[in-house]
């Protein structure tokens, strides 16, 4: 398509702890519309963040190691860049917003002075145009009395302002794709409602492209165009946010959603944990990722590792069950499952 | 009633002239075999009620009847032993309310142990271990070795091989991923049945406290503002800060998502120190009367048990 800011092919990532090697990142492939929303689903230690953190180079090397992919942004590849030539995309042509606003801002700099230095940097603005220019940026995220709450510092501020802050700070140079890495996870519902609402807002008027990373399938509902489903460091189906709620084609994926209580179900209806838990990434399994707590899992899915099957319209799922030749499995592909 | 609370309060002293109201004047009740979910944003003193309740925070003003009887004023240790029969309490962070240095066996068992049990301990833990669906042979095991999920299951097991009556969850499932948080409501569901539970049930996710609850009480810095049957409140809200609230609570369904326009509420919590009086949510609310601003708004009943404390209903 000609509107893809952003194609990732094949990203694997491991790193070298004192247990092993830990293949975090297995062969992960996705491209980011312009203007458009991804939503990277998964739970902890599915590899959503670490993907994330090798596109922008945010991953330490070593212990990391990229060992196979390329990211295209506008057709240029940016994996595996020194810090000098990646500096000039990070945080410019990529903003990135992490889940823990209190941690990822320097408490001994006034929020003001941290939104200038990435204009002083990326820019060559002079200290007080930064600063001025960093006040219509708060502003710009609704921070009522911008000016007054620059010159204060990070403990000042409430979880919610300080992750509007952050959005500040990321939009400074204007990127033309917002990473938002759990952005709403650490903050009530209300104050989620505003970040989201803000998010959008900043889609609409500046069409950057988001990439959403979520555990949280009702926040993939209201945010996503596009969502991509991560199990066990690989993207086990991805399609379009319809696609994936109303025509599930991975256990998986029918498996989260099976766990949440849904509103509009009447009240008996039990919640279907997944049982057991994820693979040991140390030593991935062979077959399927997802074969140990699969109720569908064949036989041939614990030796051979599932293809991709084409579902429809930019609709993918990594699973055997896709196959021509297996059962069908009534849950599946369905409208409504 | 199994427990009940009177006109429950709680102010820390910040200052010679700083208070902070965490809980005020707190009404509720739970019935035998209930659960009760308490919902809120955080600072609205959830936490702070349930800690109360458990005789883990002195109270400052109020009664709390638990079987009728009043629960003592400042809990001495023979009252914590007393008590630690009957209520127990689930934590909210399964990483730092398991002490590191000590074995499952006796984290889990020392409740017993305490209590001069009569039984083996060391079966009684095992049994409660497959209960909770752990390995009973992990038993001589220590906190690090275990995943979030299971140190939440080892919580579990902690708080009911006592076999209480009352058990207070605080935001047991915030901090578990969403196939995991499944599996401890289901078990959490079971225990109840089996033995014959009363829970408290203090959380954010208000699609999983409707699931799990009988009843439903929302809190607004320190004030219970809306209490009813949990349907009753979920699908009918009263509160202008209860309908916000649901309202910004996003499902996981798309088509329902783009088919709704989300008014997210203005602005955040104010500060809980020196609350003047008047209606706390006066400063946010939509619909806000002149008569919010400096009358405090009582509980008012809507309907046989759905009460809401707002002027709009008055």
């Amino acid at each position: 398509m000609d509107d893809t800011i952003l194609e990732v092919t094949d990203l694997s990532v491991e790193f070298a702890t004192y247990g092993g090697v830990v293949q975090a990142v297995r062969g992960v492939s996705f491209t980011v519309q312009r203007g458009k929303t991804l939503a990277i689903v998964g739970e902890s230690g599915c590899g959503k963040s670490v993907t994330v953190q090798s596109i922008m180079g945010l991953t330490p090397v070593p212990p990391g190691k990229i060992n196979s992919g390329t990211a295209l942004l506008n057709g240029k590849n940016i994996l595996g860049l020194d810090t000098k030539s990646a500096n000039q995309f990070r945080g410019v042509e990529i903003g990135m917003i992490f889940q823990d606003p209190m941690s990822s801002l320097n408490p001994t700099m006034t929020i003001g002075n941290q939104i200038a230095e990435t204009l002083m940097v990326h820019r060559g603005k002079s200290n007080r145009d930064a600063l001025r220019e960093a006040t219509v940026l708060l502003e710009r995220t609704q921070i009522p009395e911008a000016a007054k709450r620059a010159k204060q510092y990070p403990f000042e501020f409430s979880g919610g302002m300080l992750q509007r802050a952050m959005i500040a700070q990321s939009l400074a140079c204007n990127p033309s794709i917002l990473i938002a890495d759990e952005p709403t996870t650490a903050l009530d519902v209300t104050i989620q409602a505003q970040i989201l609402e803000l998010m959008q807002e900043l889609q609409r008027t500046e069409n950057m492209s988001i990439i959403l990373i979520t555990h949280d399938l009702a926040v993939v509902a209201r945010m996503a165009d596009e969502v991509a489903v991560m199990y066990a460091g690989e993207i086990v189906e991805s399609g379009s946010v319809d696609d994936i709620f109303y025509k599930s084609a991975h256990p998986y994926t029918l498996g989260l959603k099976q766990a949440m209580p849904s509103n509009t179900a009447n009240r008996e209806k039990q919640l279907i944990p997944i049982h057991g838990s994820p693979p040991d990434l140390f030593a991935p399994p062979v077959g399927c990722g997802y074969y140990a707590r699969c109720p569908h899992a064949m036989k041939t899915c614990e030796r051979n590792p599932p293809e991709l099957f084409a579902l429809g319209d930019e609709h993918y799922a990594k699973c055997w069950l896709q196959h021509p030749d297996a059962p069908t499995v009534d849950a599946l592909n369905q409208m409504d499952n | 009633m199994l427990i009940s609370t009177k006109h429950l309060t709680k102010h820390f002293q910040l200052g010679r002239k700083q208070t902070l109201h965490a809980v005020d004047d707190v009404n509720i009740g739970i019935e035998e075999n209930a659960t009760l979910g308490l919902v809120g944003e955080s600072g609205s003193g959830k936490s702070t009620l349930g800690k109360m309740l458990t005789g883990l925070l002195r109270k400052t003003n109020g009664e709390i009847l638990f079987r009728g009887e009043p629960l003592p004023d400042k809990f001495t240790a023979k009252d914590h032993l007393y008590y630690a029969k009957e209520i127990q309490m689930i934590f909210q962070d399964p990483y730092s309310s398991l002490n590191p240095r000590m074995t499952i066996l006796d984290i889990i068992g020392e409740g017993l142990r305490i209590q001069g049990s009569d039984h083996n301990i060391r079966d009684l833990v095992a049994s409660w271990l497959s209960k909770v669906g752990m390995d009973p042979d992990h038993m001589s095991r220590y906190p690090h070795e275990f995943s979030g999920g299971q140190r939440q299951r080892i919580g579990i097991a902690r708080a009911m091989i006592i076999e209480p009556s009352f058990v207070v969850c605080d935001e047991p499932i915030s901090a578990l991923d969403v196939s995991v948080q499944a599996q401890f409501i289901n078990l959490l569901d079971e225990l109840k049945a089996s033995l014959g539970l009363t829970l408290l049930f203090i959380a954010h996710d208000l699609s999983m406290v409707r699931y799990v609850s009988d009843y439903m009480a929302v809190m607004y810095l320190g004030s219970v503002i809306e209490y009813g049957p949990s349907d009753e409140v979920f699908y009918s809200p009263k509160h202008p800060y209860t309908r916000l609230l649901i309202e910004s609570n996003p499902e996981p369904d798309p088509k329902l998502e783009r088919s709704r326009d989300v008014i997210p509420i203005k602005g955040e919590i104010t500060s809980p120190i020196n609350i003047q009086s008047g209606c706390r949510f006066s400063d946010r609310c939509p619909s806000v009367k002149p008569e919010c601003r400096h009358i405090t708004p009582v509980m008012t009943t809507i309907d046989s048990n759905h009460t809401v404390a707002c002027h709009l209903y008055t």
